[in-house]
């Protein structure tokens, strides 16, 4: 196997899908110069994918404004009849829990075990509780 | 894909060819129309426009194959949809020259889709009241269609004429180039009445107020104007096109013609 | 000089990762470990968000490249069923795209700066759509095994521990499963049809063998990058796994077909269970990273002329938007 110079072949990585990209020396990022245009915002998409069903994250896009989000969700995201009802949110509208609270946040709730119905002992016999 | 039925017994032999060719006519239009908006496929302003304009042009494809099908079973001479589309030439082809237009730039596209999708949604919601039970579900099924293309239409035409200068240019630009080949869209002729007065089809001439209506309506909200002018290009519906339809047919024919009677 | 060297000209920030497994935050080793998934907020180590920047935004970009060569043929298939799926087909593929990028996202990347790396040359797309689809039988050959590849590559990312890039691919992978299939279909149409018809499908796989097989990669002792990969759970099985995967899976169908795949060498190995398939010779390979490829450069200029011949309409939009945003600040409060 001959490796013209430059080309290593432990700069391939052959997980990306369609196979047979170079990793190494690939930038991630732009130089902060480059990023100064305007360009459309970044909306989250929820679809509802039939009725008695809640909306559900599917994913992402971009659009010029909330009109073209909700068109551009439908063609994206429901090309195979996948929905019935779209949501779609400007990305930086959405207020998250952080991360580091999780703790703190999520396991208080851990002990309340009297909130489940499989805390409580039922008799023997006795139906619809 | 349900079977098309040409039994419409008591129509004499000229009201079939003449079914037939009022078919071939919209279904001509779809596919013609398909084939340019399908140049835009890898080639759109941005990502999702490459996937709307792909579900606009499979629309229209999928409205030209209904068509051609059902002209061919009317016509009963054994031709089926792809007979249609790859083995007529150029002088047989009855789309009006307006979908056969180059693609041209995003303005041209959009100010093409305004005006064809306004049309065919005032024709095809009046034609799902045909007695012809093919023709009206087609058509109640393309209604829905283009519904969604005028719209995408006049969201783009309001964000491009109301949005730059540059913008705001190319629309006008785009409607200039477009509006001698608007009239041929509400001709009439003495097939097209005859099948209306039958109830079959609709009268193109009908369709002429409502769909400038609706075109008027976006274009004043978006600051545009339509264009005045006397110049008119017609034929399409007697098979005379521009000298842009000898090489979209050229390109769309030629492989299915290299070698004949081959399936593919 | 796009597509043409692996390290970008004048490229003086060093964010390639260094992958170690040192300093890994506790927190995400333990969710990797006991096979869970990382998801956008948590912390992570810095090489793993590059690195899944990298690849994820290198997989969108290979989907949207993608779309040229087989969008090539859409003009010129011949029935309109073909020209429906293949629309259809490549349609998809921009929505793949979309879907990927979205994933890069969560992680912080912005899509237009991937698209201007992308653009510029200093991120890559996959080499295989760097060859030009010269007749319709490529349509059936792409389907049949450059998307066969793909898919035997993605499978496993359906599992891969960063959440939105495995939600990604499992919708990728539900809708490509018609992919193959109708390049498998293609393929069986021509081969036995006319004489034309066989030899035109026999031609489209003799040149696209080799490149499909390469899809997978160098071998295992050539990619020292695995190793991290594997650890962190993003990649799943080593390059020559999927690959003798891909070819045990192939084979069969090309019999069927009634094609042969261009390899003397290729015969089944009872004692591995496996075929056996003759040494490739990657340079080629390399060849068309750096640059040299038959369509590396006609790719990139198709990419770029259609993103600057867009721009006025994205400047519109956004104009509109900061107007009707403006109307609707003025306007009375009802």
């Amino acid at each position: 196997m001959t490796e013209p110079s430059g080309a290593q072949p432990g700069d391939l990585n052959a997980e990306g899908g369609h196979g047979a990209v170079p990793m190494s020396g690939v930038p991630t990022q732009n130089a902060p110069a480059e990023a100064s245009r305007r360009e459309w915002p970044l909306w989250e998409v929820f679809v509802r994918a039939k009725r008695g069903l809640s909306h559900v994250h599917v994913g992402s896009l971009h659009a010029p404004d909330a009109a073209m989000a909700v068109r551009n969700a439908r063609d994206l995201y429901t090309r195979r009849q996948e929905g019935v009802s779209i949501w779609v949110v400007p990305a930086d509208h959405i207020t998250a829990s952080s991360p580091d609270e999780k703790d703190a946040f999520f396991d208080p709730a851990g002990d309340k075990v009297y909130r489940h119905p499989t805390f409580y002992d039922v008799p023997e016999g006795v139906e619809h509780l | 894909m349900t079977e098309l039925s040409a039994s419409s017994g008591h129509l004499s032999d000229s009201a079939h060819a003449d079914k037939s060719v009022y078919a071939l006519r919209l279904g001509d239009d779809a596919l013609i129309y398909a084939q340019r908006l399908a140049e835009w496929i890898a080639s759109a302003p941005q990502l999702e426009e490459d996937v709307a304009l792909g579900n606009i042009a499979l629309d229209q494809l999928g409205q030209a194959r209904s068509l051609l099908r059902y002209a061919g079973a009317v016509e009963g001479a054994g031709r089926d949809e792809d007979a249609l589309a790859y083995f007529r030439d150029e002088r047989d082809f009855l789309n009006a020259q307006i979908f056969e237009l180059a693609r041209g730039d995003f303005g041209f596209t959009i100010a093409r889709m305004l005006v064809v999708s306004a049309y065919q949604w005032e024709l095809y919601s009046r034609l799902q009241a045909s007695t012809d039970e093919t023709l009206a579900a087609v058509a109640a099924k393309a209604v829905k269609e283009v519904d969604y293309h005028r719209d995408h239409a006049t969201q783009w035409t309001l964000r491009l004429g109301d949005g730059t200068d540059e913008s705001h240019a190319r629309m006008l630009a785009g409607l200039d180039l477009l509006w001698p080949y608007v009239p041929e869209l509400f001709e009439t002729d003495e097939l097209v009445t005859t099948l209306a007065t039958d109830g079959i089809a609709v009268d193109p001439a009908a369709l002429e107020a409502p769909t400038l209506a609706y075109v008027d309506a976006v274009l004043t909200e978006a600051t545009l104007t339509r264009p005045v002018t006397e110049v008119r290009h017609t034929g399409g519906r007697r098979g005379l096109h521009t000298e842009q339809m000898g090489f979209l047919l050229a390109e769309m024919q030629h492989l299915a013609r290299s070698d004949p009677g081959a399936r593919w | 000089m796009y597509g043409s060297d692996f390290t970008p000209p004048g490229d003086t920030s060093d964010d390639t990762p260094r992958i170690e497994a040192t300093d890994l935050d506790a927190q995400f080793q333990a969710i990797i470990d006991s096979d869970g998934k990382i998801e956008p907020r948590d912390a992570m180590p810095e090489a793993y968000r590059k690195g899944l920047i990298r690849q994820i935004a290198q997989h969108a970009h290979s989907e949207i490249i993608g779309m040229q060569p087989e969008g090539n043929w859409i003009s010129r298939a011949p029935s309109l069923c073909r020209k429906a799926i293949l629309m259809a087909k490549v349609q998809d593929e921009a929505g793949h795209g979309l879907y990927l990028y979205a994933a890069a996202e969560t992680l912080g990347a912005d899509r237009a700066d991937l698209l201007d790396l992308l653009h510029s040359g200093r991120q890559k797309y996959s080499s295989i759509f760097n060859y030009p689809t010269l007749t319709w039988a490529d349509m059936g050959a792409i389907g049949w095994l450059v998307d066969g590849a793909a898919i035997v590559n993605q499978v496993p990312l359906c599992r891969c521990s960063y959440g939105p890039y495995a939600r990604a691919m499992v919708r990728v992978c539900k809708e490509e499963s018609f992919h193959q299939r109708q390049g498998f279909e293609i393929l069986n149409t021509l081969s036995h049809g006319t004489t034309a018809q066989h030899a035109m499908a026999q031609d489209a796989v003799n040149r696209w063998w080799w490149p499909s097989l390469m899809m997978f990669g160098p071998p295992d002792d050539a990619s020292p990058n695995s190793a991290q990969s594997m650890a962190w759970g993003i990649k799943r099985f080593s390059n020559d796994d999927l690959r003798q995967r891909f070819v045990d899976m192939t084979v069969p169908q090309a019999e069927a077909l009634g094609l042969r795949l261009p390899d003397p060498g290729l015969r089944w190995n009872e004692e591995r269970g496996h075929h056996d398939f003759s040494p490739i010779d990657f340079t080629e390979l390399f060849e068309v990273i750096k640059g040299n490829g038959p369509c590396n450069k006609s790719r990139m200029e198709h990419r770029r002329g259609a993103h600057e011949e867009g721009a006025w309409v994205r400047e519109a939009a956004a104009a509109y938007a900061d107007k009707a945003a403006a109307r609707a600040a003025e306007a009375p409060a009802a």
